[in-house]
């Protein structure tokens, strides 16, 4: 792909961001959902006044403040690795990245700590009133830091609203509202932190199961499993909903992501969803005739429907995305892979261009170049692609993960109803069932989360920014082993932290509500 | 003002010193801070751009990257 003869610096580069990444990811949407919970709780003590409802928040706003303390900056390692690992990269989108990650700075830091604060010192010191809107103040900040990461890296997925400068060699921001407001950042952000209610609900109700097993503060434990049950199935079923805006993004804007979702090599007009399939290993390349499928069942039509809402209507297929051809929407024909490369070719020769005639104060040849730049910018990124195959991302990886989210989803929507269903119907304290099932659920919660992570972020490869910079040119040029160094060291620390987390969490947990 | 200030104070010193899990947290959070600001940024992870190209020269050493990569 590029002069980078080192791939292992590419690998561990990723490595080590997916590990960070992961780790974060691991306590954001506990810290999201969990705010939504006790916020919920605590009003119903607002409106009720009954004791038990305050006790019953302040049991759950510990755990809160646990996952919060653990996770808090971990994403400031994300960050420093943009810098070292990544520095082509930062420089290429600085200015884009710096308004959101600023606005999610100086909003995290100012509205959590000044309302969390009054979450956990006030409960006696100020008012009701006060101390009900820090707690839902507390889970806004949150939730709002989160829309300024989810914009950043929707932006990275479908990136609008800048242009680039060769003078600088970076994007600049052209419109602020196309960046906050596209609509894959929009749906991005509700299906994110959405997903991350489902898991705080998952986590109330499976701790909550566990007092019910140990036969302790069942009250308590009744009462938890109502709010989160209830929190969890709407969130459960706005996920879905806002995974089909997603899903629907992805076939717009990355139709290759999606392909390698469905692992569709070749395009039809009445494209089938496939609901359980096992991939062919022997598939390796994506025109080498080999059946991608060992086994298949398909929902037929429902792919065609849910990418472009109606029936027939063309997918395309991984194949029809290398070799081009096929009608596009507008009217125009889409450009073969090797079309785009020798675009993207262009733009970066011009690019070369344009820095010779600036250095030669070439006024004319200056504009020239910026000129057939800018005609080709919007392929810049394919002229680093040296074979079309690059183009394909891990198809067996983002099929599977897909499915595992998609399931999973499916399950949380199953069981959220069932739980309620128990919990209002029968005497959940004797089923113990039910009870092993919630907290065997917990787990889920975050497979899942993780699982479409790595859809999103792994089913865009190769790129780094969609079709504008792959990763292997993202990539700072530095000593394979050293990444690799820092790597264990991340390993080692989040591990020690992760099981610090836990510790305390349980030690948290056992002691259980005031009594 | 002045008094206003002082119930925050207050408010923020009863709040920490009443704290009973929140003494372990915030230590955890100290000692993050110190891993993340005093050794993994320090020791490890420098400014690429800045030690690799020099301060101002960042747009020169990348855009050429970018062209040195597309051959």
């Amino acid at each position: 792909m590029n002069t980078l003869t080192d791939i292992s610096l590419i690998d561990w580069s990723r490595a080590q961001f997916a590990l960070t990444a992961i780790y974060h990811w691991i306590f954001v949407p506990l810290t999201l959902g969990l705010a939504l919970i006790i916020a919920l709780m605590e009003t119903i003590y607002y409106r009720t006044g009954r004791e038990e409802w305050k006790k019953t928040t302040r049991f759950w706003m510990k755990l809160f403040g646990i996952n919060f303390a653990i996770g808090v900056a971990t994403g400031l390692i994300l960050e420093f690795e943009f810098g070292t690992n990544w520095s082509n990269y930062s420089w290429f989108v600085g200015d884009i990245f710096g308004a959101p990650l600023a606005i999610e700075g100086i909003v995290a830091f100012f509205m959590e700590s000044t309302f969390i604060a009054v979450m956990f010192f006030g409960w006696e010191k100020v008012s009701k009133r006060f101390h009900l809107a820090s707690t839902w103040l507390t889970g806004i900040g949150a939730t709002l830091s989160a829309w300024w990461i989810l914009v950043a890296n929707a932006w990275m997925q479908n990136p609008v609203g800048m242009v680039f400068n060769p003078d600088t060699a970076r994007n600049e921001m052209a419109d602020f509202l196309a960046v906050a407001t596209s609509p894959m950042a929009v749906n991005k952000f509700f299906h994110s932190v959405m997903s991350g209610w489902v898991l705080g609900a998952l986590f109330v109700t499976g701790v909550s199961c566990w007092f019910l097993w140990r036969r302790q503060d069942k009250a308590f434990a009744l009462s938890s499993i109502r709010v989160a049950g209830w929190t969890g199935l709407v969130a459960s079923v706005l996920v879905a909903w806002t995974g089909d805006g997603s899903g629907y993004q992805v076939a717009q804007k990355q139709p290759m992501k999606l392909a390698a979702m469905e692992a569709l090599y070749d395009g039809t007009d009445q494209a089938g969803l496939v609901a359980f399939g096992i991939l062919n290993p022997k598939k390796k390349q994506a025109d080498d005739g080999v059946n991608p499928f060992l086994f298949r069942m398909e929902i037929p039509d429902m792919l065609s429907l849910l990418a472009e809402r109606r029936i027939p209507a063309f997918v395309p297929g991984i194949n029809d995305l290398l070799q081009g051809g096929y009608a596009l929407k507008d009217g125009t024909r889409a450009l073969s892979a090797e079309e785009k490369i020798e675009r993207g070719r262009k733009a970066i020769a011009a690019f070369a261009d344009y820095r010779k005639a600036s250095t030669e104060r070439n006024e004319a040849d200056m504009k020239n170049a910026r000129k057939v730049l800018q005609e080709n910018m919007p392929y810049f990124g394919y002229g680093y692609i040296k074979n079309a195959e690059e183009l394909v991302p891990n198809v067996p990886l983002t099929f599977y993960m897909f499915r595992v989210m998609v399931m999973l989803g499916g399950y949380f929507i199953l069981f959220f109803s069932t739980l309620l269903f128990l919990s209002h119907k029968r005497d959940l304290t004797r089923m113990r069932w039910i009870q092993m099932v919630a907290m065997l659920s917990v787990p889920l919660g975050y497979l899942a989360g993780q699982a479409g992570w790595v859809v999103a972020e792994c089913g865009r490869q190769p790129w780094s920014i969609q079709d504008m910079l792959p990763t292997g040119v993202a990539v700072s040029r530095l000593d394979a082993g050293s990444v690799q160094t820092t790597f264990f060291i991340f390993l080692l620390l989040f591990s020690v932290m992760l099981t610090a987390e836990v510790r305390i969490m349980l030690k948290a947990i056992k002691e259980g509500p005031e009594k | 003002m002045k008094q206003t200030l002082k119930h925050i104070w207050h408010f923020y010193t009863e709040g920490f010193r009443a704290m009973t899990w929140g003494r372990v947290l915030w230590l955890i959070i100290l000692l993050k801070l110190f891993i993340l600001f005093f050794v993994l940024r320090l020791f490890f992870f420098p400014d690429f751009l800045k030690e690799k190209a020099g301060e101002g020269q960042q747009q020169k050493y990348v855009g050429n990257e970018l062209i040195r990569r597309a051959r």
